[in-house]
C-alpha cells in the first residue's frame, strides 16, 4: 500500500520533452529519501496539456507540476514528499491562488472538458491490467456476455447515438447491426480497430492506445460478440512505437487473465486481437484499403459496395471502427444509452477529443461535449492565440476537411455544423491559425500531402491532385489569371465526383473551403501579385529606408546570399552609409528584418 | 481468470489504490502535520498506518494527506480531521495504535475521541 502516487506522463509528447529521465530521477530520489515503500511512481498515459511538459501529479493532494525539469526533482522530493511542502514555484501557474491550489478541473484547459474516451488517460498506467480492472474495466464485457444478447448490445449501441469517430460520422450500432444480419451463414466474421491515425496534427488516437489500451480491447471483444466474431485485428502505425508497445502489453495481459482467448468468463465466447503494423501510408487509414493492407497486399482502395458490412477482410463480413469510437463503448455499456444522449446535440450524442495544435497556447488534447463552439476550445481551453495575433481560421478534418473563418467560431461543433459550413468533423484534428497564415499556402501544404499519400490507383485522384497543386504553386508564385481560379474549381468538383476512395473525393476540400472564406486571399495573388499574409516568398520583397538605415551593416553580416551591400547615401544625422539590398540575389528569408534593431527594413 | 467473481476480487483490491488519484473535494480529508517537528517525533508511521487503514479497508471519499508545520510542535504529531459539514478535530502527540482507533471510531464511527484532542489538552 502507498500512501501517494507521483504520476509521471509517458505519452508521446511528454516523452519527446523528457519525462523518462525525469521518471527515473524521480524513483532514485525516493530511493535515497527511504520513501519507496510508501510513494508509487506510475507512469500514466496523456493528460492532454502537451505544451507544458513533461507532466507529473502528486495524488492525493492532485498537485499538478508542469515544465518539470531534472533539476526540480530532488527539491520537490525533500519538500513535497518528505515534508508535505506543496513546492508552488514548479506548480501549474494557473491552478496557484494566493492561499491555495486549486484543483485542476477548475483551471481553464479542464473546466469545459468532458472525458469519457480519455477518462483513464493519465490516471492509470496503461501497462497494468489490474488498473484498468480497478477502475471498473471489463466489467462492461462480464455484463454483456453474462446479461445481454447481442442484439441487446447492438440495440443499445444504436440508441446511444454513437457515430464513427474517426470523421465520417456513421451510426456505430447500424454498423453493428448490418455486419450481424446481412451474412448469417455461421462462417468467420472479423472485428477491425483503425488506428492508422494519419492526419497531420492529429493524436487522440495514439493518446488513447497508450493511454488507455485495455479499453479498446475491452470494446472489441463486445463487438465481436455483438456480430458474432471471434477474430480481431488493430490496425496500427509503425510510427506509434509507444502505442505498439502498450498495446502488445495489453494483449498479453488479457490473454494471461483469460479476458482474451478461448471460452472468456466461462461463458463460450471466444474472441483474440492481434496486431498489424501499418507502414505509414496515408490511404491505408481508409476503410478498404487497411483490410487490404491486413490481408497482406499492397494497400489499395476497392470501390465499394460491397460495404465491408457484406464482404470485408478476407471476403468476410467485418466491421471497422476508429480507436476513440471503441474507447466509448464499454462506458455506454456501463452507465446506459441515455446517459450517453444527454451529452451533445440533437444528432451528435456524446464527446469529441480534437488535438489542438498550431497557433494556440494550450496545444495538447482536448475532450468536449458535442454541441462546444469553436470559440471556446480556442479561447478559453486552448488559451487564445499566442503574442497578442488575431484568429484567422481552424483547419478540421486534415486533408480531407475545412478551414472555419472567425464568423463561424460561435457554431456548435457537431458532424452535420461542420459540414454545413464547408469542413468535416475528420478524425479530430485542429489546427488554428492566426493572421500571418496565408490561406493559399495552406491549401498547397495540404493538397502536396494528398498528392504525396495518393496511392494511384485512380486517374482522378493520381493526377488531378497533383494539377491542382500545380495550380496552386503557380498563384503562390504570382503567375495565375483569374480563369486558372475558375479552372482550378471546375478540377476540384471534378476529382471529388470522380475519385474511387475516400482519400480523392475530399483531397479538393482545403482549397474549396479556403476559396468559399477567403477568396479575397487568392484574388490578391492572381491580381495584386501581393501575399496578405507575408507568407509567399516570390510575392515579397524586402526593402532597406535608406533614411533610417544608419550603416551599421549588421543585416549584411546575416545575410546568407550576401545580397546587401552598401550605398554612398547618407542619411541626414548618420555618420554611415546606407545599405541596400539587390532583389536579385535576395533569397527572402528575413534575417536582415530580424537582425535590424531600427527597423529600417521592410517586407511587402 | 474464468469468473466475474475474480474479476471483481480484483476490482475491489484495486479501488482503493486508484481511488487515490480521484479529485475528491467533496469528502473528508486527514491531514497529517508533516514537517521537521512532525516527522522528529513520528508522524510518518501514523501518516503510513493512516493511508494503509483507509485503502484496506476501502474508505469511500476520504483522504489522507500531509502538509506543513502547523505551529504547535510540542503537540506533534498532529492530525486533523475535515469533514463537510463539520467543525476541524485536531488530533494531538498521535501514534499508529491511537491512528487506528480514530480510523475506526471516528472516520468509520462517526464520533471523535475527545481524549486525543486539542481541545482536551488546552482545558
Amino acid at each position: 500500500m502507498y500512501r501517494s502516487h507521483v504520476l509521471v506522463c509517458g505519452g508521446t509528447g511528454c516523452t519527446s520533452s523528457g519525462s523518462q529521465q525525469i521518471q527515473s530521477l524521480l524513483k532514485e530520489e525516493i530511493e535515497k529519501a527511504g520513501l519507496s515503500k510508501e510513494v508509487a511512481v506510475v507512469q500514466t498515459g496523456c493528460h492532454g496539456l502537451c505544451a507544458l511538459g513533461p507532466i507529473m501529479i502528486v495524488y492525493p493532494e492532485g498537485t499538478f507540476y508542469s515544465a518539470v525539469k531534472p533539476e526540480y526533482i530532488p527539491e520537490i522530493v525533500q519538500e513535497h514528499l518528505v515534508k508535505g511542502r506543496i513546492v508552488k514555484k514548479y506548480v501549474y501557474e494557473e491552478t496557484v491562488t494566493n492561499e491555495e491550489i486549486k484543483p485542476l478541473a477548475e483551471t481553464a484547459f479542464y473546466k469545459k472538458q468532458h472525458r469519457i474516451a480519455l477518462r483513464n488517460c493519465g490516471v492509470i498506467n496503461p501497462e497494468s491490467i489490474d488498473e484498468y480492472i480497478g477502475t471498473n474495466g471489463y466489467a462492461a464485457l462480464g455484463k454483456v456476455l453474462t446479461e445481454m444478447t447481442p442484439e441487446d448490445v447492438i440495440n443499445v449501441i444504436l440508441d446511444s447515438g454513437l457515430r464513427g469517430r474517426g470523421g465520417a460520422g456513421f451510426p456505430t450500432g447500424k454498423k453493428w447491426q448490418l455486419a450481424r444480419n446481412l451474412v448469417q451463414d455461421g462462417g468467420q466474421k472479423y472485428v477491425c480497430c483503425n488506428a492508422d491515425e494519419g492526419d497531420p496534427g492529429a493524436f487522440m488516437d495514439r493518446s488513447v492506445l497508450e493511454g488507455d489500451p485495455h479499453a479498446v480491447l475491452e470494446a472489441m471483444a463486445i463487438a465481436g460478440y455483438a456480430i458474432g466474431a471471434s477474430q480481431g485485428y488493430i490496425y496500427v502505425r509503425a510510427e506509434y512505437p509507444i502505442a505498439v508497445q502498450r498495446l502488445k502489453i495489453a494483449i498479453g495481459q488479457a490473454r494471461e487473465y483469460g479476458l482474451l482467448g478461448k471460452d472468456i468468463f466461462g461463458t463460450g465466447f471466444d474472441f483474440d486481437i492481434d496486431l498489424r503494423l501499418g507502414a505509414g501510408a496515408f490511404v491505408c487509414g481508409e476503410e478498404t484499403a487497411l483490410m487490404t493492407s491486413i490481408e497482406g497486399n499492397r494497400g489499395e482502395p476497392r470501390p465499394r459496395p460491397p460495404f465491408p458490412a457484406v464482404k470485408g477482410l478476407f471476403a468476410r463480413p467485418t466491421i471497422l471502427n476508429n480507436v476513440e469510437t471503441y474507447a466509448n463503448v464499454a462506458q455506454i455499456i456501463l452507465n446506459g444509452a441515455d446517459w450517453f444522449k444527454s451529452m451533445g446535440t440533437e444528432k451528435s450524442k456524446g464527446t469529441k477529443v480534437f488535438a489542438l495544435g498550431g497557433k494556440i497556447n494550450n496545444t495538447g488534447l482536448v475532450e468536449v461535449p458535442m454541441g462546444t463552439t469553436l470559440r471556446e476550445i480556442v479561447e478559453e481551453i486552448g488559451g487564445g492565440i499566442p503574442n497578442g495575433k488575431k484568429f484567422k481560421a481552424a483547419q478540421t478534418g486534415g486533408p480531407s476537411g475545412g478551414c472555419i473563418p472567425p464568423e463561424h467560431l460561435d457554431v456548435p461543433i457537431d458532424y452535420d455544423n461542420l459540414i454545413a459550413i464547408g469542413s468535416m468533423m475528420g478524425s479530430g484534428g485542429l489546427i488554428v491559425m492566426d493572421e500571418t497564415t496565408c490561406m493559399v499556402d495552406i491549401a498547397k501544404f495540404f493538397l502536396d500531402f494528398t498528392v504525396d499519400e495518393s496511392c494511384g490507383k485512380c486517374t482522378p485522384c493520381r493526377i488531378g491532385t497533383k494539377r491542382l497543386s500545380e495550380m496552386l504553386e503557380k498563384i503562390t508564385k504570382g503567375q495565375a489569371t483569374l480563369e486558372d481560379l475558375d479552372k482550378m474549381e471546375e478540377l476540384c468538383y471534378y476529382i471529388k465526383d470522380n475519385a474511387l476512395c475516400g482519400l480523392g473525393q475530399t483531397a479538393p476540400n482545403p482549397v474549396l473551403s479556403t476559396l468559399r472564406y477567403f477568396r479575397n486571399e487568392y484574388i490578391s495573388h492572381i491580381v495584386d501579385k501581393k501575399c496578405p499574409a507575408g507568407v509567399c516568398k516570390d510575392l515579397l520583397k524586402y526593402e532597406i529606408d535608406r533614411d533610417k538605415c544608419i550603416g551599421c551593416g549588421m543585416c549584411a553580416k546575416q545575410c546568407p546570399a550576401s545580397a546587401i551591400s552598401r550605398t554612398d547615401y547618407i542619411a541626414p544625422g548618420k555618420k554611415l552609409a546606407a545599405m541596400e539590398i539587390d532583389a536579385s540575389k535576395c533569397v527572402k528569408c528575413g534575417a536582415c528584418m530580424s537582425t535590424c534593431k531600427f527597423g529600417a527594413i521592410s517586407k511587402n | 481468470m474464468k469468473s466475474l467473481a475474480e474479476l471483481k476480487a480484483i476490482r475491489d483490491k484495486m479501488q482503493g489504490q486508484v481511488g487515490l488519484r480521484a479529485e475528491s473535494e467533496a469528502g473528508t480529508r486527514v491531514i497529517v502535520g508533516m514537517a521537521t517537528c512532525g516527522i522528529a517525533s513520528g508522524a510518518r508511521p501514523v501518516l503510513n498506518t493512516l493511508s494503509d487503514a483507509v485503502m484496506t479497508k476501502n474508505l469511500k471519499d476520504i483522504s489522507v494527506v500531509q502538509t506543513g508545520c502547523i505551529g504547535l510542535c510540542q503537540y506533534e504529531p498532529i492530525v486533523e480531521v475535515l469533514e463537510p459539514g463539520k467543525e476541524k478535530v485536531t488530533y494531538i502527540k498521535m501514534n499508529p495504535e491511537k491512528a487506528l482507533e480514530v480510523v475506526e471510531k471516528h472516520l468509520i464511527g462517526g464520533t471523535p475521541i475527545y481524549d486525543y484532542t486539542l481541545q482536551k489538552a488546552m482545558k
